[in-house]
């Protein structure tokens, strides 16, 4: 039996309202790619936190090369040769690609200057390493490609003397052609002993590079072991689990005609070749992968970008929108992903943001009419049971599920036709996301048509009529949900893994 | 679903009464600090408590001032107009220039007027349109309209406007009260109702504050940020009709460094310079303690230069202090 490089045992984590990881265990081993396989909100960036010193866990212990270790910093896991490649790293546009590699360790002369000499062949040396001799370590990094950049992150990563090389879903951004030179990459990182956590949601991708898998499902571990002999099927029930263990509030919504038809809508870069009908009285669950195109797709219906092409018919009448402002004048209105960002006015009172859209209902001829203002905003932030101490706090003083609640009383107040839920309970407490479910169950039992993007399959299961699968900008699949559909089902759509006979 | 709301919750509008809040806010200190200089100036000089001196110490302010209002607003959506002195230099420059070609007192105005919505249309289309800083744009054109201003007189100056034109800058109404400060306090009441009591102003205050937010509800980002160009362009066309009016002629030269008087009188009233938040009293007061400032050093015979040193450190202090206060305060917390 193989010794592991790093082993993380016992490890437990929690937010305020949130367990984030609940005593699990991770092993990495030398020359091995392990991957680490799990949905949305399972917990592997936390764990990754965890391992590169930016979170403290609150129980549990680390040990590399089997001593413990406390990783208080992220200066102490590189210490312990512990580095890792991000989604999105954090580079300098306007250094050169040497200096974005050495950055906070440059090499120093004896006057404690940089050795310019050494750090253009040091990093020279590291781009040959990796495979991406073409890359000129003196130019700017600006004026290189974004797959260019991304082999820079990833000799940075590697610029530090590494046994444990994290890898957090690398493959997003790349192209076909560039996951090859990654995966080459992977193997030359292997064959030098080095031991790897690959995170990504790709199957084929996971069974081409890794030897073992470890699942995790809830913040907890749910199993690990070799690829070789475990099935794509096993992994993704233990991705899934036993049945959705949430209660979702019953429906009794009759659906009717359709009110919104989107034909044929392209957009330049984001989606392509969009065909939906909504009806009445329906929840239509988006079901993807991040950066699947479901968020641009919606922002495109709300306004706020424009499509290359395609006609949008609301109620009858085609429609072309200029702005969110004609959205919400044809009753369609957008509840953003980024909650804080784009949702609320974080600086002004509860009360003028819950108004905002409703302003020429509330005001006369144009002039503000407070106590009309604080009546909706009661009724709305009542009925939604908002917890807040007066309306004329400011919304930022409230909790994420709370910001959500005054979002959602914004556009209720509006008395739309069509709501659009982007990740409608994204990091917000249990206890807000049953407020947000029911009240889900309520506008569509009144006649509105629900739009839900959602990355949480229970959620997409729990409360949809039916599912549209996007993948790559594309819908792949559109799915009734009944009985017959599984989860199974919908993370292979999304995932693109073909179905396997047995 | 009822089960999850056993009974409604009352969530009270306000838990601390306006009235407190408006006693201590930065309008009050501003009114105190006003009082005191006021008293200080009386103690200085003997003249100052006369009607006709108090009434003269006015023309200090009233025409900045009313720049002052709009680009409160445009500075509470979060841009900034640095050309106002410029537009003041060019729409007194072609009134001029039409005063020669036989203008009447009345098309003058208009020409005034127009000349001011104009440059604050093409300052708003390249903000707006073009999506750059309005910080950029607006020292590219303070030099842009000032330059045309002084390729069509050089060093000459137009003079001989008629006399019915004097009564803007010279004018009375009543006794000492004069046009201009007529003018203003009407000006302050519409851009008090504008900004305070109407949609559009709860707009602006929403959009300095998060424009992103702004969009995503459905407000017109653009139109309304291009609308508040216009509105200080066309200020800056009645403060040119105005000072061109007092002085009665107009040389290129004119109103040189006033825009950044406007702006400290906006930020001392008040308004952040980051945008979001400031009120239209605030600005109102700040307008009269700019105005007994620059007074009290004229009494004490303080040269222009160092006054234009005064008003450095003064926009400096105003701009810092908020910024010191909140470091203070949240190490206070801490």
């Amino acid at each position: 039996m193989q010794n592991s490089v790093i082993k993380l045992s016992g490890i437990s984590k929690s937010f305020p309202g949130v367990k984030a990881l609940q005593n699990v265990e991770l092993e990495l081993y030398r020359g091995q790619v392990t991957s680490l396989i799990g949905e949305n909100g399972a917990g592997k960036s936390t764990l990754v936190k965890t391992m590169t010193g930016i979170y403290q866990p609150d129980e549990g212990e680390i040990s590399v090369n089997g001593k413990v270790v406390v990783l208080g910093s992220a200066h102490d896991a590189f210490s312990h040769g512990i580095t890792a490649i991000h989604q999105e790293t954090v580079l300098f546009d306007e250094m050169s690609v040497a200096e974005n590699i050495y950055l906070g360790h440059t090499p120093k002369t004896k006057f404690k200057t940089i050795n310019w000499k050494k750090l253009y062949s040091n990093a020279t040396n590291i781009l040959k390493d990796i495979g991406a001799s073409h890359i000129n370590a003196q130019t700017k990094l600006k004026e290189i490609s974004i797959a260019n950049k991304h082999l820079v992150a990833v000799a940075r990563a590697l610029s530090v003397e590494a046994d444990i090389v994290i890898m957090d879903e690398p493959t997003a951004a790349l192209s076909h052609k560039e996951i090859e030179d990654l995966f080459q990459l992977v193997e030359k990182l292997k064959n030098d002993g080095k031991a790897i956590l690959f995170i990504s949601h790709k199957f084929d991708e996971i069974y081409k590079i890794a030897e073992r898998y470890t699942v995790f499902r809830d913040g907890q571990m749910v199993g690990r072991g070799m690829l070789s002999d475990t099935s794509q099927d096993e992994i993704v029930q233990m991705m899934v689990g036993r049945s959705v263990d949430q209660i979702f509030p019953k429906r009794n919504a009759s659906i009717g005609a359709p009110v919104l038809h989107v034909e044929n809508y392209n957009h330049p870069t984001e989606f392509a070749d969009i065909n939906f009908e909504l009806n009445k009285g329906e929840i239509l669950g988006f079901y993807g992968l991040v950066g699947a195109g479901r968020s641009e797709l919606m922002q495109a219906l709300f306004g706020i970008t424009k499509p290359s092409s395609g006609t949008l018919t609301i109620s009858g009448q085609e429609i072309t929108l200029k702005g969110p402002a004609d959205a919400v004048n044809a009753g369609i209105v957008y509840l953003p992903e980024e909650r804080g960002k784009q949702g609320v006015v974080l600086d002004l009172p509860i009360v003028e943001n819950i108004s905002l859209p409703s302003l020429h209902t509330t005001s006369k001829n144009g002039f503000l009419k407070m106590a009309n203002e604080f009546a909706l905003a009661r009724k709305y932030a009542e009925r939604l049971d908002l917890r807040a101490a007066s309306l004329s706090q400011n919304a930022g003083t409230l909790s994420g599920g709370n910001q959500q609640k005054v979002v959602i009383a914004k556009w209720l107040a509006v008395e739309p036709n069509i709501i659009i839920l982007d990740e409608p309970t994204k990091g917000i407490d249990i206890g807000s996301k049953a407020a947000v479910h029911s009240f889900m169950a309520e506008l569509v039992a009144e006649g509105l048509s629900v739009i839900m993007v959602s990355s949480e399959i229970p959620e997409v299961m729990g409360m949809s009529d039916r599912i549209i699968v996007m993948r790559d900008g594309l819908m792949v699949d559109i799915f009734q949900n009944n009985e017959d559909l599984s989860a199974e089902t919908l993370i292979r759509s999304a995932a693109g893994i073909e179905e396997q006979v047995a | 679903m009822s089960d999850l709301k056993p009974q409604t919750r009352h969530i009270a509008d306000r838990l601390e009464s306006p009235l407190k809040l408006a006693v201590f806010s930065w309008p009050s200190l501003l009114l105190v600090v006003a009082i005191a200089l006021f008293i200080l100036n009386s103690f200085m000089s003997p003249y100052f408590l006369s009607a006709w001196s108090l009434s003269d110490a006015t023309f200090n302010f009233t025409e900045k001032a009313i720049i002052a209002f709009a680009m409160a607003l445009l500075i509470i959506s979060g841009e900034i107009d640095l050309s106002v002195a410029a537009i003041i230099a060019l729409s007194s420059t072609i009134m001029g220039l039409c005063l020669q070609l036989g203008f009447g007192t009345s098309e003058l105005v208009f020409v005034g007027l127009f000349v001011g919505v104009l440059c604050g249309a093409f300052n708003g289309t390249l903000v707006v349109g073009l999506g750059l800083p309005s910080i950029v744009v607006t020292i590219g054109t303070m030099s842009f309209f000032r330059g045309i201003s002084f390729i069509i007189l050089g060093d000459q100056a137009f003079n001989g406007y008629p006399a019915e034109f004097a009564f803007f800058g010279q004018g009375y109404v009543w006794w000492v009260i004069s046009f201009e400060f007529v003018l203003f306090l009407f000006v302050a009441l519409v851009y008090f109702v504008l900004l305070h009591k109407t949609n559009f102003g709860r707009q602006i205050f929403v959009i300095g504050n998060n424009a992103t937010a702004a969009q995503f509800s459905g407000v017109r980002v653009k139109r309304i940020k291009f609308i508040l160009f216009c509105l200080v362009g066309l200020m800056s066309g009645i403060a040119a009709i105005l000072l061109t009016s007092r002085l009665g002629s107009t040389r290129p030269s004119i109103a040189q460094g006033w825009e950044l008087e406007v702006i400290t009188m906006v930020v001392l009233g008040g308004i952040s310079i980051l945008g979001g938040s400031g009120t239209i009293q605030g600005v109102f007061i700040a307008a009269f303690i700019m105005g007994l400032i620059s007074f009290g050093l004229g009494l004490l015979n303080v040269p222009g230069i160092v006054m234009s040193i005064f008003i450095g450190a003064l926009l400096i202090i105003v701009i810092a202090l908020p910024i010191i206060a909140g470091k203070i305060k949240s190490r206070l917390k801490a």
